[in-house]
């Protein structure tokens, strides 16, 4: 019987990741619109800021997570929008099998749609801001354990406002005071990665809030959704 | 198998229903009716705990309803007005993912659930190059691939031909025959071959002065 469960578990786990990926592959304006706006900013500070390397090492770090987090967050609309609109929503949250996992599919896939694609381009343009190569290595890793916070956090904020029919800058205003930490901790690890400094520090304190994120956060966006449904 | 004790709803300040009883066991078929905005759906939206604004109890199996929602998710099917179909996916799609997220296993294939639809041939065929009566099939095709013991559907009639419409009755007949629970609303003339209770919300708005 666990046995049993535990295997249609993963088997709708995988379905809806599947799904996902097929969306996105019908449709791949919403995982490309975010990423444009990610190469397209930055490569905006260059020529805006001056050639200077000394001014574009120093703001790099900052400029490629900030980006990367606005990014995340105009991606976030696409997340439950369509499903809210036809109907789906309501089937998920009347399906059988914990909303916990369907919920944690879903923000993943969004994730590998949405964030992977900057995680691989970030050292990049970490190249183009003239960032010391000792900054390549935390940012990228800062990345991969920060943008999935910042999707879990971002999806509790669109399940909230999935209901209102202009909801971005509500979105926003929920959801950046929420993204600090995440931007405070990931460009410190950069910054003390130049220094020389150690960052393992810094991107333990990132681990155990993506812990904290993955166990917590999809109770909340179902919640969420469960009151934008009413 | 699903009893509701004194159902209040109350929406903008207007009373949908108030004193609301009914009871609903198996081989047994409810429609709900009522003029537009009586809260019909409101009223299956409740029941699916899609909407929580209310107070009243409802028991299944003669448990409340806030210990059972597991049992009684695995046990119902929904359909609301939305079709919960993407259009961007074909009808396969849509229905394999129905049945993963749902962890079905079912006897017969998604093709012959389309097919007993009247949409063989339409398997790989994105869901908005179809009509809406097509979407309407593709979404009502689910009911042949549930295990569900109680339908609840909210205007399960629309969009479909005259032929869809008698073919839809039959299914539901047979389905209640064979000991499922139904609840509808539809304001087309129903003309199923099983016992048909009514409840008619239009009743239930009104004596609430009278109480008062």
């Amino acid at each position: 019987m666990v046995a049993g469960t535990s295997m249609s578990m993963g088997s709708v786990i995988l379905a809806t990741i599947r799904r996902e990926l097929l969306l996105a592959l019908r449709s791949p304006g919403d995982v490309i619109n975010p990423l444009m706006f990610f190469v397209i900013s930055i490569s905006l500070f260059p020529l805006g800021g001056g050639a200077d390397t000394d001014f574009l090492s120093g703001i790099a770090s900052g400029v490629i997570w900030v980006t990367a987090l606005l990014a995340i967050m105009f991606s976030m609309d696409s997340l439950f929008r369509a499903d809210y609109e036809d109907g789906s929503l309501e089937q998920l949250l009347m399906s059988p099998q914990p909303l916990y996992f369907l919920l944690l599919a879903k923000v993943f896939s969004h994730w590998l749609l949405s964030c992977l694609p900057i995680i691989i381009l970030a050292p990049l343009f970490a190249e183009m801001l003239a960032m010391p190569d000792a900054g390549r290595m935390p940012l990228v890793l800062g990345l991969l354990v920060g943008t999935p916070i910042l999707c879990l956090l971002g999806a509790i904020g669109m399940a909230l406002t999935v209901g209102l029919s202009r909801s971005g800058l509500l979105l926003a205003v929920l959801i950046l005071p929420l993204f600090i930490p995440v931007l405070v901790f990931g460009t410190g690890m950069v910054q003390a990665a130049m220094g020389s400094l150690p960052y393992t520090g810094l991107l333990s304190l990132l681990g155990a809030l993506l812990i904290a994120a993955i166990c917590l956060s999809p109770l909340a966006i179902g919640a969420a959704l469960r009151i934008s449904v009413n | 198998m699903l009893r509701v004790k004194s159902l209040f709803c109350e929406r903008d300040d207007r009373v949908l229903f108030r004193n609301l009883d009914f009871h609903l066991s198996e081989g047994q078929a409810i429609q709900v009716q009522g003029s537009n905005g009586s809260g019909k759906t409101t009223l299956l939206r409740i029941l699916c705990g899609l909407n929580t604004d209310y107070t009243g109890d409802f028991f299944w199996y003669d448990q409340p309803m806030a210990k059972s929602w597991p049992q009684f998710r695995e046990s119902v099917f929904y359909l609301g007005h939305a079709p919960a179909i993407n259009k961007t996916l074909t009808a396969e799609e849509n229905l394999r993912w129905y049945c993963a997220s749902r962890g079905l296993k079912n006897d017969i294939s998604i093709s012959q659930a389309l097919a007993f639809f009247g949409l063989q041939g339409y398997e790989e065929v994105p869901c908005y190059m179809m009509s809406a009566g097509q979407q309407r099939r593709v979404s009502l095709a689910r009911l042949k691939l549930t295990n569900a013991s109680l339908l609840v559907l909210d205007e399960p009639f629309t969009a479909l031909d005259k032929r869809g419409v008698q073919e839809l009755e039959a299914m539901l007949a047979g389905f209640v025959a064979e000991g499922g629970a139904l609840l509808l609303t539809t304001h087309h003339p129903l003309q199923l071959e099983c016992p048909l209770q009514v409840i008619d919300l239009d009743k239930y708005n009104t004596e609430a002065e009278a109480q008062w």
